[in-house]
Parts: structure tokens; C-alpha cells; sequence
């Protein structure tokens, strides 16, 4: 009776920590899905698609993890075959260097132009 | 004076960014991979349709000349109408296609294949489409031309082959 009770006992334990790492994988599969652009839906994440594609990267994702990849490889291997367009996230380069100065030359123009202003009154 | 001049600038910022949008509609969205990086790992395992074999997917090419892998599926309609083009260039070449069955049932691709013909080499499957994400591939169909000895994509089609990457594809092949 009592082998019996710590056989229960080790089994609800195991069942318990089994859905408790799955679950935490499933927690990084939508972390990082979420920051995917679905590439064939539009203005849609591949978290938020239920495209084949997104399903296919859904589960791609997860066998990456399975695997032992970490988030920063997985969005490296999959930049590697869909380009910089797949992340939500630009990197700063050659062709995305104007998306990332403009907002700091516009806040920078205009402060001389209120500077000018307050100065002027 | 200064109004004139305000008005020009106002109308050459306007057609400024008509022309920024122009070009950024224009560019296409599809990504290929540069020459460098367009080499692919082709050591992923698959199943055969129609048997319970796996396979590498590099035991399928071989060391000299090019091969062809379309992506295709008895569901899918634009398939259906590249059919006789895949059929044309293996009478034509006598190429080294392979297919890659994605997302399909195996009675499907199977009546599929005896209504229209089979053009491929070797058939591999693809149940959950994770094959064809490492091919780069955004779904079905798409063909790939790849060169056997250095593993590139030579040439990638996105969409149903037509007449006119039907001529692009014997011109490179030959």
C-alpha cells in the first residue's frame, strides 16, 4: 500500500514537471514567433497566422529549441533564408540606416528650432 | 519671392516622396538569399512517399550537373498547371527532378501523379512543411534549380513555372 502511494506520488510529480516544461517551450515558441513577420499573410506575425507557413514555422521553431538552439540562432538561421525582412526587429545596416538616424535628426532639428524661437522672444 | 518658394519646395517634397513610394511599391518582396549564403544545408531526412524509407536529402543529388526540386501538392491548383512543364523538361533533358510532396495526403499525390504523369526522380514528403522552411520556401509551388557539385540555388521560382521560366530554365540547363 505504501509503494503504492510513492509510485502515485512520483508519477503525479513527473506529470506535473512534464507540463511544466512544455509549457515553457511553448512560452519561447510564441516569444519568438512573435517577432516573425508571416511573409505570405499581411500585417501579420507568425504567432498571429494560421497560414500553412506559419504553422510549418511554428513547429520549425520548435524543433530548433528541441534541439538546443537559442532565440538569437533561430532568428539567424531563419534571416539566413528569408532575409532581414522576416524579423519585426532591423538591424542597423547600410539600407536601414535612414529608418533609424531620421528620427534622431528630426528631434535634433527640432530643438534648434525651438531653441531658436525661445531665444528670438 | 518667399511664397514662390515655398510652394516649389512644398510641391518638390511632394513629388519626392510620390517618387520614394513609386520605387518601394515597385520593389519586390521576395528575398533570395546572395551567392554566399545561398548554399543550403541539404542534410535534412526524409520520408519517400509512397514507402516507410528515409532519406538524406544530399544522397538525392548528384555530383555532376544540376538538379531541379519543385515543391508541389495534389491540393494545390497552380501545381496542376506547371505539371506539363516539369513533364516537358524531363523528356527534354532528361533532368534530375526531385519533388517534394508538401502538406499532402498519400492517396491524393498518388491518383494525382497517375492522372497527370510523374516527371520526378525521386519523391520525398513533407507532412508539416518544416523541409521546404529550410529550402527557404514560402509554400506551394515553388521550384528550385541547384547546382550538384557546389550545392547553390542557381535559380528560384516562386509560383507556378510558366512559358516564360520554362525558357529561362532549358537556356540555363543547356
Amino acid at each position: 500500500m505504501n509503494k503504492m502511494k510513492i509510485l502515485l506520488k512520483l508519477i503525479i510529480i513527473f506529470l506535473f514537471f512534464q507540463n511544466f516544461s512544455s509549457a515553457e517551450t511553448s512560452q519561447q515558441v510564441d516569444k519568438i514567433s512573435k517577432n516573425l513577420r508571416c511573409l505570405i499573410c499581411q500585417g501579420q506575425s507568425v504567432y498571429d497566422s494560421q497560414s500553412d507557413f506559419a504553422l510549418s514555422m511554428k513547429i520549425l521553431i520548435q524543433n530548433k529549441i528541441d534541439e538546443g538552439n537559442n532565440e538569437e540562432q533561430i532568428y539567424d538561421f531563419l534571416k539566413n533564408k528569408y532575409g532581414e525582412w522576416i524579423v519585426y526587429d532591423p538591424e542597423i545596416n547600410k539600407n536601414t540606416l535612414l529608418l533609424w538616424v531620421l528620427p534622431l535628426i528630426l528631434f535634433v532639428f527640432g530643438g534648434i528650432l525651438i531653441l531658436r524661437k525661445v531665444s528670438i522672444k | 519671392m518667399s511664397k514662390n518658394i515655398k510652394l516649389i519646395s512644398i510641391v518638390l517634397f511632394a513629388l519626392f516622396s510620390f517618387f520614394i513610394l513609386l520605387k518601394g511599391l515597385d520593389k519586390s518582396n521576395t528575398y533570395s538569399p546572395s551567392i554566399d549564403k545561398s548554399k543550403i544545408d541539404f542534410n535534412f531526412k526524409s520520408k519517400y512517399l509512397f514507402s516507410e524509407k528515409e532519406v538524406f536529402l544530399n544522397e538525392l543529388l548528384k555530383n555532376e550537373g544540376m538538379t531541379l526540386i519543385n515543391i508541389w501538392a495534389s491540393w494545390c491548383l497552380p501545381c496542376k498547371d506547371e505539371h506539363a512543364y516539369l513533364l516537358k523538361l524531363k523528356s527534354l533533358n532528361n533532368l534530375n527532378i526531385i519533388g517534394i510532396n508538401y502538406k499532402d495526403n498519400e492517396n491524393n499525390a498518388k491518383q494525382f501523379l497517375s492522372e497527370l504523369g510523374n516527371p520526378y526522380t525521386k519523391i520525398i514528403t513533407d507532412p508539416n512543411g518544416i523541409n521546404s522552411i529550410e529550402l527557404g520556401a514560402f509554400g506551394v509551388p515553388e521550384t528550385y534549380l541547384i547546382e550538384n557539385k557546389s550545392k547553390l540555388i542557381i535559380k528560384k521560382f516562386i509560383g507556378p513555372l510558366d512559358d516564360k521560366s520554362f525558357i529561362q530554365l532549358t537556356k540555363i540547363i543547356q
